[in-house]
């Protein structure tokens, strides 16, 4: 086993870009189920939204990428519109099936042949939509070192993406401690005591679900940047549920927590993946009982374990605070 | 080598996908840098006999752009230059008479060449074209499809809907007992051998022991006592079904397989409608098991004591109905119900690990749209469900025939929220 290489790998991908991407969509997911109680399962359908909107607008129509973004974060506030106008004044597992409905819809549109010219079909997109944000790379070269290592246009996107990651994280602090974020945290406590107040409670969870949108949305910038590319089966379900593992994982209604979540959840991931592809490519796994592509499914099949296991055991995560978030609200 | 761990670095799933595919080529022909690479692909018919004289275009990086024909032999090819992303695209008209693609959406391919001196292999499957028919014909049989759709979303809603009106768990592991049903189907008749007729009742058999008493009384109950809220239910159902789905994956493999029995049963034809005799069967014995549970609902007194736990649990504990036994009744009606719809998709469309993840969303549409924790809502949901997935088909593209049922569940909500038949309270 060549644990230098294992080391390397891991801890890579713990201040990796996949951990940017994450810690973004699970900070937009604290907002709603964290601080105001909305079980959006439909986070993946923002990504989706700002992945699409980087790459579609610079490929099929040559804008510049800067108008790219700002189309990316109307279309994701028009989304959450959309989403919550029917459902925000229902119960929270409306507005959980709606919401995956709603994700589903706009991957399988965003796969489906019809739009195939402009959103390229399955294969999705793939070009060098971000050349404009590569441009400013001020990085010649990536680092190598036995604990580190990336390519520069990597190193620059996890420079630029933990520059947002942290920016968003003290506007996040910054809301949740105002007034504002003192009532959104009532209302996920007890939407009718807020109402009786003469507060438009509506109104409220609208802007948590456009705040929150828009944040995911950025984690959807990232993810087409730093790929180069944009595919529809990655804005799956599956996203958003390892979205919200990330979360629980950290601790829902904690500002920082997503972004731990997302560290160790990357560092678990790639750990055993490492060690498991290893450990078969290497014979000592025997063949028969994991061969070498089966690696990633067992990966898989310990996160659907973990979640389930940390949320039967320590449902308010690593940092969380029972008596905040107890997570026994009403459904 | 070095490529290839790079691409492992930066974890680009996609990249690393491709590069897998392109590294057991690159062990077996080393690469010339100044080697030109070529794009080829042989073309044949559905019989797999060659076809010659059809045209292919390419386009490629740099403004490249190129011209082939097939040879006698169905094999086209193009010597390229330059790496980067291709497109391919097949002259559909050069098709013979009866030839068409099997996804006639698939006209254009596009390739990525990463790397010069390997050759990259274009496929185009070709198959029977299909026969147009007529508007009264297609709506006649997609309306006969959308009823054994609905019929399958039904008995799986039903379980669901069951189970979310005396518990209150909304269940995301439920597509799992259809896959596993389905699953347990094709072992018992593939592997064991057993005749399809005795695997199927067998795997509803271990369905209902496996994913409803044995899933109730390890998982369930145990979290309901612990006094588990219903949100991290749910977020434990989602683990449940992620692990199961994955783990189906690692025991079964990706493909989507058929049963041996019955797998190309001959329709029959009758006026407008086509059908196979299998479809008809495990229709008629799927609307026997509605009519059933709902006797089972309407009648029995354990049918009556869920329904007075779904309405109101304290006061049904307290008039000295045993609440848990009401739960574990419901747990088994629902994934005997679910495990047979899972034997029924085997059956007719043959069964993969995604075959529960699939249907999963048409469930919930189909529970939402009747209603939330109403039996009978979730039945007349299913039938809107699977009769408006197929009939869309004849005004949008098929591929997007779920997204109008998704949508219809949208707009179906904004006009009336508590579902066509859910009591206005339910929705609070």
């Amino acid at each position: 086993m060549d644990f230098l290489f294992i080391t390397q790998q891991t801890l890579s991908a713990t201040i990796g870009v996949n951990t940017i991407i994450f810690a973004l969509a699970a900070i937009g997911l604290n907002m709603h189920f964290g601080y105001t109680g909305l079980l959006n399962f439909g986070q993946a359908g923002f990504l989706a939204i700002g992945a699409y909107s980087v790459a579609v607008p610079v490929i099929s129509f040559g804008l510049p990428l800067w108008v790219a973004f700002l189309i990316g974060i109307f279309n994701s506030v028009i989304f959450a519109l959309l989403l919550g106008v029917p459902t925000l004044r229902l119960r929270a597992d409306y507005l959980a099936i709606v919401t995956i409905a709603a994700a589903e819809i706009v991957r399988q549109i965003a796969r489906s042949a019809t739009f195939n010219s402009t959103l390229g079909g399955s294969d999705g997109i793939t070009g060098k939509f971000g050349a404009d944000f590569f441009a400013l790379n001020p990085f010649k070269s990536g680092i190598d070192t036995p604990i580190l290592r990336f390519n520069a246009n990597d190193l620059w996107v996890v420079i630029t993406g933990w520059s947002l990651v942290a920016f968003i994280v003290f506007i996040m602090w910054v809301m949740v401690n105002s007034p504002w974020g003192r009532l959104m945290r009532a209302i996920r406590e007890d939407e009718d005591a807020v109402r009786s107040l003469g507060k438009n409670v509506y109104l409220y969870k609208m802007q948590s679900l456009i705040i929150g949108g828009v944040i995911g949305t950025c984690g959807g910038f990232v993810y087409a940047l730093s790929r180069q590319s944009v595919q529809p089966d990655n804005y799956g379900t599956a996203l958003t549920f390892f979205a919200y593992t990330v979360l629980i994982l950290g601790g829902a209604a904690r500002v920082f927590s997503p972004v731990i979540g997302a560290m160790i959840f990357w560092f678990l991931i790639v750990f055993i993946e490492q060690v498991l592809r290893q450990g078969v490519s290497n014979n000592l796994i025997p063949d028969w009982l994991i061969g070498a592509n089966q690696v990633s499914q067992i990966r898989f099949m310990l996160m659907g374990l973990g979640l389930m296991l940390l949320m039967i055991y320590r449902p308010q995560g690593i940092f969380g605070d029972r008596k905040e978030l107890a997570l026994d609200a009403k459904a | 080598m070095a490529k290839s761990l790079t691409l492992l670095t930066l974890g680009r799933s996609a990249l690393l996908f491709l590069a897998l595919l392109i590294f057991p080529v690159l062990l077996s022909s080393p690469a010339q840098a100044e080697t030109p690479t070529k794009l080829y692909g042989v073309i044949t018919n559905s019989e797999g006999e060659p076809l010659s004289d059809i045209g292919i275009s390419i386009l490629g990086p740099d403004g490249f752009s190129s011209q082939a024909a097939t040879n006698e032999q169905g094999l086209w090819e193009v010597p390229i230059l330059s790496k980067g992303s291709y497109s391919i695209t097949i002259n559909v008209d050069d098709l013979p008479e009866g030839q068409a693609l099997t996804n006639p959406d698939k006209g254009t391919v596009k390739a990525n060449v990463f790397m010069l001196g390997v050759d990259l292999r274009i496929l185009f499957p070709i198959g029977p074209g299909v026969v147009q028919s007529s508007l009264l014909e297609r709506s006649a049989q997609l309306t006969l499809d959308g009823i054994l759709l609905g019929l399958v979303i039904a008995l799986a809603a039903l379980g669901l809907s069951l189970i979310f009106g005396t518990t209150g768990l909304t269940n995301f592991a439920h597509g799992e007992i259809l896959t596993l049903a389905g699953l347990l189907t094709y072992y018992l008749s593939a592997i064991v051998g057993l005749p399809v007729l005795a695997a199927a009742p067998l795997a509803v058999l271990l369905g209902a022991l496996i994913s409803g008493f044995l899933q109730d009384k390890y998982l369930w109950k145990p979290l309901r006592r612990r006094g588990t809220g219903l949100i991290a239910m749910l977020v434990i159902s989602i683990g449940l079904a992620i692990f199961l789905r994955y783990f189906f994956l690692f025991i079964f493999g990706g493909d989507t397989r058929q049963l041996p029995q019955y797998a190309g049963q001959a329709g029959i034809e009758l006026g407008l409608l086509s059908f196979t005799p299998k479809s008809i069967l495990t229709t008629v014995i799927g609307i026997l098991l509605i009519l059933g549970a709902t006797l089972w609902l309407l009648r029995t007194r354990m049918g009556k004591a869920s329904r007075a736990v779904a309405d109101n649990p304290a006061l049904a504990s307290a008039s000295g109905i045993d609440v848990q036994k009401v739960i574990r009744a419901v747990w088994i009606l629902g994934a005997t119900l679910a495990s047979y719809a899972g034997v029924v998709v085997t059956i007719n469309q043959g069964v993969s690990f995604l075959m529960g993840q699939d249907m999963l969303l048409l469930i919930f549409a189909a529970v939402t749209l009747g209603g939330l924790g109403t039996a009978n809502g979730a039945l007349v949901g299913s039938l809107i469900i699977g009769l408006f997935v197929q009939l869309s088909t004849l005004f949008i593209p098929t591929e997007l025939k779920y997204v109008g049922a998704l949508i219809v569940l949208i707009l179906i909500l904004i006009i009336r929220p508590q579902g066509i038949l859910g009591k206005k309270e339910r929705i609070g």
